[in-house]
């Protein structure tokens, strides 16, 4: 005695976010169904076990059948056959696309190829995460990556349309595209206290201040790719350091703007140049690929590490930044503002979103 | 050249790669209509083609346009191999037909592929130009309007009700022709696609000439059905009512500017919610059931609501303050009465001159009615259902001289019907005879509620007709409209509220039965129509309970809807009978006599099963009562499906009692008298449930609660030497004390766990399985419609108590996977709770479930909790309002005896009325303040988001409460979606919403092959899909037609065959319902907020009696 065929179709195809919830975790359905007797619906709803596994199965086929559906969100909102409410659309799609900080930490910044994908079992022993789940997590990444790869226009903007995502997921997204377009090391040890919303923040600063869409807004840029013309800008910057008065001027213009607003002002003053000297190289070096990769480790070994050690406050590191670009524009023979300005907000911006344990 | 059909290919979308090199496809489009082909150009290298043609026309002939279906083929152009086919769309022209449906086909529709499924949409134009024919010879019945609704179409009124229409067309069926040894499985299934559609138009073309010799236009409770005969062939039958109906002319201006108009008129159309508005979420006047009880034999309360109301909108510059009461309202509505009668004299006048006296000649032959549900007043009395049966050997349909016709019943396997041509016909022609013949011996001229089917295994096919005896008032049948909306012709029986039983009385002596004195209509349908000193059966017989004055039986099981005038106690309940019977394995006649001779007993132990059951539940008739036998190999299968509901005017029923056989056992009689301890605790238990609680007067008139006689068996089998043995069991069985049960061998044990063991609905659900739910009104605008399968495989050699009990469970655990599915939706009522069961190989079975699950308005519970005692307050609104409502239960209270000691005491009543009158009016018009707010909130998100048919009705319609909280940015991204929203339901009507046009019927048979069935998910998978493509077929032709719906939704087969074996499966699916559009009632009402406002007082007044 056996049921051989078991199904539900509802007019208004019916999907319980619970359930939903373990298919995108990679459950298979009897552990889901575990899940849920845990979680006491057969008692809210005098249900059997019996009941809760029909249920699951059913509601897993349903997915598996909109799975497809889910690859193209917009084909979601105008395909005949499954009725579904607006809101739950949107809802299916949104959870679909999300995905864990754990793991995009783990593939932040990585090629998005099959070579990837094959260390996904790694990942999923290292993060907890099931293997399914992070092959969908994967899949999306490079779904939404392909799809905007070639597109013009502003990149966040694009990813919302196109996969029909809220902003802030969108937003998300574009982080990850830019990564893992731009490839930027985010695996090393000591990037490792970094979170994926810490990455995010950066990619969002350097979306929209270092690409060409940021400066002029013709359709036909592209956000993904940093601005070639203001890296090779970068490098007239170099003058703050080889430029011996320029570089005692700037120091001395800092300090005495610094002097009696921090206890760590000895710090300061000891350490300007070493300071400088290292933002301003990772500046001039970004004109090469490679080095573009390894700007969040610059950024931590050049600047946090040594500020941490001094143990200034990220109240210190702001005052610092703010008079370190503002005197600058004040020195007599410094030609490059926009492009100091241009660089230094990123800059000044992402330490100080960097800037903690 | 009567007609020219048009149609015009516009583009296509998300079409299946075709050309694996490229991935994409040159598509093109055949069009082909008869024998006639266009082809559009090739679009190269799309997945989205746009052909943009022009117009293909066909010049054709009317009765070519009703049987054949426009075929659309697209296709994949290959320059070197022959074209692949995509898939085809066939489109039903029938709408476009009739003036007063559809004009258009204009749409998205799903490319379907019998292999592949749906692979890709095409958009397309049709349009007919019908040149007008007035050839009285004519073949075609173009204009006669279909319509599966079991009652009269919402927004028509029916002149005349002409009766039964039946017809049958036969056909080889092509999967068995030889030809489908060397062609393909695809082409095998869509010649047999196209040979059902071709037949079912032809069936409905040969019915609708039927109608047209009547003198009819429509055909009401259209219900066709296929038989698959295998080898001998293909049968499509068809059974309606014809009549004669008029659009309610006025509906859409009506309902714009006097809106109140459509609460109060909708008790018409929707039968059973009684005054209720039922869709408004808001409403919530006095509870219904209660006052019904009360006032039960005050008719003249309901009708008076009625009309006042109705004149209201109608004249709405006559002030209506002193409505309240019946007096009054006869001095200050007295001219406007008089005009009103005037009008509608003239108008059954000329009617009276239009049509003959032979009221029931017209209804032809049989005096059948495929309806359900009827206009009140229509049911004069109710005999009990009327069944007929019998087993058949199938054979070749186009050789008469092999085609005998065997019945179980003569069991004279020699009669040879040689001469015969068509078999179908003469043994349909027997069966309904016979329910003839069982309903004249119920004392009754007419059967309503009547439907048919088969079942067939191998050669062997059980033939099955059932119905509900009854009278119906003659008027309604000669002159007198059976009007659902037209309140004009109802005048004259409302306008005084004392007079009315005059008035009816006037026309009752005009009908010819000799009901000459109409009683209220809450009760009258319940009185028996049989001669009482000559009962065709044993039946325990008392005074109604409600009128005192005539004479009902004890319990009363019917085919029909409940009657919306009918007087409720309590809550109803889906019951169900089981049965399993396993039988031998026989060939041809042998097994036709093995199953005729079985089939008495599974009818008088489902018979019994659902009598036990009722009295367990402490209730006392069924309606909507539909046996299925089902046969297979080596076993029959029984499903009985009613609502059980305790009738006011029938008796209360006894209890249980059992009886062991073996006493002197003290432990045995320990073990039973347990045993009735539970059986009583249970019957008390769903007292409680189903809040029957009827007043208590009623015993004490009766005196001594005596366990009374069982009821006789009201169920006319035809089975085999009917007469005598029917009337021997019953014999049998009279001498025994009615409701004791007899512990004689373990298989009555079992029967009375079995009874014990069905577990009741969870919290906050119910279930029916008729259109609505007595004691349930106020409706919100969430509906779910599903269907459910399951096919249950069985272990071979299973007793007959392991069978029944497998089968029994089979059945509780999906109706409880179904209350865990829609648990969100609590509280709520699963309504239409449709199942089919089917034997579809050995040792499995097959259920289906189709209903739609409905939910209702807390508001109502909290009514009930405070009936025991418990009062809860909210908002002030509600508070003010729930006090009102609390008043006038002790109103109702105290009036309670009235009707029931003094059947004169009207004019206390109508005291009683007034006062009501009043207190509701405020009440209800907080109520309609609140309610204003949120229509006007509703309209200022339709102005924002458009029309109606697109994003905006989407949102509305989502019946997740989430829908509301959405932000700015998804209605952002989804103002683009183009899907529109199309309901579908089971029932008649949609909550909350006014059907304003009826487009066509929908009638539509697919079938799904594959032969790679692991890889589409298994059976389960492979079904899945398919049943979700059918609906999605159904919606996409639905919207084509300029709809929003589909009301009378039915799945009347889904035949699933498969093989894992081979990894093969295939299923035929067909399903049938009527295409509407409607209109949310809030959106109707918020059109003119400011009339309203004008008339909310009295017409309030009016509702709240």
């Amino acid at each position: 005695m056996s049921v051989e065929l078991d199904v539900f179709v509802g007019n208004t195809t019916i999907m319980d976010k619970e359930v939903y919830q373990l298919w995108l975790n990679g459950y298979t359905v009897n552990d889901a169904v575990k899940v849920r007797i845990e979680g006491g619906v057969m008692e809210e709803c005098e249900a059997s076990a019996e009941v809760l596994l029909s249920d699951t199965m059913d509601q897993y086929r349903t997915f598996q059948m909109c799975e497809r559906l889910l690859h193209h969100p917009a084909k979601l909102a105008n395909q005949l056959l499954f009725q579904i409410p607006p809101d739950r659309q949107a809802m299916l799609i949104e959870r679909y696309y999300a995905f864990d900080d754990s793991f995009v930490r783990e593939v932040l910044g990585k090629k998005l190829s099959k070579g990837t994908k094959k260390d996904l079992d790694d990942v999923s022993t290292k993060t907890g995460i099931t293997l399914k789940s992070c092959r969908r997590q994967f899949d999306n990444f490079k779904r939404v990556f392909k799809v905007v790869e070639e597109l013009k226009g502003p990149l966040v903007e694009n990813i919302r349309q196109h996969f029909l995502l809220p902003d802030q997921l969108a937003r998300d997204y574009a982080a990850i595209v830019f990564f893992a377009n731009n490839r930027f090391e985010t695996g090393k040890k000591k990037l490792h206290y970094l979170t994926f919303q810490d990455f995010a923040f950066c990619a969002g600063q350097l979306i929209n201040n270092w690409t060409l869409g940021a400066v002029d807004n013709i359709m036909e840029d592209m956000d993904v790719d940093l601005d070639k013309e203001f890296l090779q800008e970068l490098k007239d910057l170099k003058i703050l350091i080889t430029d011996k008065d320029l570089l005692d001027q700037h120091k001395s213009l800092v300090c005495t703007a610094l002097r009696g607003k921090t206890n760590v002002f000895n710090e300061m003053e000891a350490n300007f140049k070493n300071l400088s000297r290292g933002l301003v190289n990772i500046a001039a070096k970004l004109i090469n690929a490679k080095d573009v990769r390894d700007f969040f480790i610059d950024l931590v070994e050049k600047f946090i590490e040594p500020c941490r050690s001094d143990k200034w406050t990220s109240i210190d590191v702001n005052l610092y930044l703010t008079h370190y670009t503002n005197s600058v524009h004040i020195l007599d023979t410094f030609k490059h503002h926009a492009v100091w300005t241009r660089y230094m907000g990123v800059i000044k911006s992402c330490i100080l979103r960097m800037y903690h344990d | 050249m009567p007609g020219k059909l048009k149609a015009k290919i516009v583009a296509g979308r998300h079409l299946p790669v075709m050309d694996r090199a490229s991935d994409l496809t040159d598509a093109f489009v055949e069009v082909k209509f008869g024998n006639t082909t266009f082809k559009t150009d090739v679009y190269p290298k799309s997945l989205n083609p746009q052909w943009n043609s022009e117009w293909f026309k066909f010049e054709v002939d009317d009765e070519d346009l009703q049987d054949e279906p426009l075929q659309i083929t697209v296709l994949d152009h290959d320059t070197y191999s022959a074209n692949d086919a995509i898939g085809k769309v066939y489109i039903d022209i029938d709408p476009l037909l009739c003036s007063e449906a559809a004009t258009v086909i204009s749409g998205w529709l799903p490319i379907y592929d019998t292999i592949h499924g749906i692979r890709g949409e095409i958009n397309v134009l049709v349009k007919v130009d019908l040149f007008n024919d007035l050839n009285r010879f004519r073949q075609s019945s173009c204009g006669v309007k279909f319509f599966c609704t079991t009652s009269i179409p919402r927004c028509y009124r029916a002149i005349m009700v002409h009766g039964f229409v039946e017809e049958l067309v036969v056909n080889e069926d092509p999967e068995y022709q030889w030809i489908d040894r060397i062609r393909t499985p695809r082409a095998s299934n869509e010649a047999r696609q196209r040979l059902i559609f071709l037949m079912s138009g032809e069936l409905q073309r040969k019915i609708g000439l039927k109608v047209l010799e009547m003198g009819g236009n429509a055909v009401v409770g259209y219900l066709q059905c296929f038989d698959l005969e295998g080898e001998s062939g293909l049968v499509v039958r068809a059974i309606g009512t014809a009549c004669t109906l008029e659009k309610i002319s006025s509906t859409l201006p009506a309902t714009a500017t006097h809106p109140s108009n459509s609460s109060p008129s909708k008790d018409m159309k929707e039968p059973g919610f009684g005054e209720e508005a039922p869709g408004v979420p808001l409403s919530s006047g006095p509870p219904t059931p209660l006052r019904a009880q009360t006032f039960s034999s005050f008719s003249p309360s309901k009708s008076y609501s009625r009309q006042s109301s109705s004149s209201d909108t109608e004249l709405s510059l006559t002030p209506k303050t002193g409505m309240g009461s019946g007096g009054s309202a006869g001095k200050e509505g007295g001219p406007l009465k008089a005009l009103l009668r005037q009008q509608t004299q003239s108008a059954l006048e000329q009617r009276g001159v239009s049509s003959s006296s032979e009221a029931f000649v017209r209804t032809g032959e049989y005096p059948f009615f495929t309806l359900a549900a009827f206009p009140p007043g229509f049911l004069l009395h109710v005999g009990g259902v009327v069944s007929a049966r019998s087993v058949k050997l199938l054979d070749r349909i186009h050789n008469p001289a092999l085609g005998n016709t065997r019945s179980y019943k003569l069991l004279d396997w020699n009669s040879f019907t040689a001469d015969e041509p068509e078999t179908r016909d003469a043994w349909w022609e027997e069966i309904r005879q016979e329910i003839k013949s069982h309903a004249k011996a119920l004392g009754c001229h007419a059967v309503v509620g009547y439907s048919e089917s088969t079942s067939i295994c191998e050669e062997v096919c059980i033939l099955s007709a059932s119905g509900t005896a009854a009278i119906l008032s003659s008027r309604f049948m000669q002159d007198g409209p059976l009007d659902t909306e037209h309140r004009l012709s109802r005048q004259p029986l409302c306008v005084f509220s004392t007079g009315s039983e005059r008035v009816e009385g006037d026309m009752g002596s005009s009908a010819s039965l000799g009901f000459e004195e109409v009683v209220s209509p809450g009760c009258g349908f319940c009185h028996i129509p049989y001669d009482e000193l000559n009962i065709p059966f044993p039946a325990q017989l008392t005074y109604c309970y409600c009128c005192r004055r005539y004479k009902v039986p004890d319990v009363l099981f019917t085919t029909i809807d409940l009657p919306t005038e009918a007087n409720v106690t309590g809550k109803g309940c889906l019951i169900q009978a089981r049965l399993c019977r396993t039988k031998k394995k026989a060939q041809g006649e042998g097994n036709a006599t093995v199953i005729s001779n079985l089939l008495p007993f599974l009818e008088y132990e489902l018979h019994t099963q659902l009598m036990n059951k009722l009295k367990l539940r402490g209730m006392n008739a069924l309606f909507g009562l539909r046996i299925q036998i089902s046969v297979g190999e080596t076993m029959l299968l029984g499903l009985a499906s009613a609502t059980g509901v305790y009738l006011t005017a029938l008796p209360s029923p006894g209890g249980i009692q059992i009886a062991g056989k073996t006493p002197s056992d003290i432990t045995y009689e320990q073990h039973i008298s347990n045993m009735q301890k539970k059986i009583n605790d249970t019957i008390a238990k769903n007292k409680e449930l189903y809040e029957i609680n009827p007043p208590e007067v009623v015993e004490e008139i009766i005196g001594s609660p005596i366990p009374e006689p069982r009821q006789r068996s009201r169920l006319f089998r035809s089975q085999s030497e009917s007469s005598d043995e029917v009337s021997e069991l019953d014999l049998s069985h009279g001498k025994k004390d009615a409701f004791v049960l007899e512990i004689d061998d373990t298989d009555a044990v079992e029967d009375i766990h079995a009874l014990l063991t069905d577990s009741p609905t969870p919290a906050g659900f119910y279930s029916c399985n008729t259109e609505i739910m007595p004691g349930i009104q106020n409706w919100t605008s969430a509906i779910q419609m599903f269907t459910s399968v399951r096919v249950f495989r069985l272990n071979a050699n299973l007793t007959n108590q392991g069978l029944n009990k497998i089968f029994s469970d089979l059945c509780e655990n999906l109706l409880k996977s179904l209350y865990f599915k829609l648990r969100s939706m609590v509280p709520c009522c699963l309504c239409h709770l449709n199942f089919t069961v089917a034997i579809p190989e050995d040792e499995l079975i097959q259920v289906a479930v189709t209903a739609v699950a409905m939910s209702f308005d807390k508001e109502q519970l909290l009514e009930n909790g405070k009936q025991s005692g418990e009062k809860t307050l909210i908002k002030a609104i509600t508070e003010n309002d729930e006090q009102l409502q609390f008043n006038l239960e002790l109103n109702a209270e105290t009036s309670a005896p009235n009707p029931l000691s003094s059947p004169k005491g009207l004019s206390e009543v109508g005291s009683h009325l007034s006062a009501r009158a009043s207190s509701v009016d405020y009440s209800s018009f907080a109520d309609r303040c609140s309610s204003w707010i949120e229509q006007l909130k509703l309209k200022a998100h339709t102005i924002r988001r458009g029309s109606v048919k697109t994003t905006s009705s989407m949102e509305k319609a989502s019946p997740l409460p989430e829908g509301r909280s959405r932000s700015l940015r998804s209605n952002r991204s989804y103002s683009g979606s183009s899907v529109a929203v199309v309901k579908m339901t089971p029932l008649s009507f949609i909550p909350g919403a006014k059907i304003i046009k009826y487009l066509g019927i929908i009638n539509m048979f697919f079938i799904r092959e594959t032969t790679s069935l692991r890889e589409e998910g298994g059976v389960s998978g492979f079904l899945h899909t398919f049943i979700a493509e059918v609906f999605a077929m159904v919606r996409a032709h639905v919207a084509a037609l300029g709809g929003n719906a589909v009301v009378s939704y039915s799945m009347k087969e889904c035949v699933f065959m498969e093989n894992p074996n081979k990894n093969q499966a295939q299923c035929l699916i067909n399903v049938s319902g009527d295409a509407v559009m409607f209109v949310r009632e809030s959106e109707l009402e918020s059109t003119s907020v400011q009339t309203q406002s004008a008339t909310t007082h009295t017409s309030n007044g009016a509702e709240g009696t």
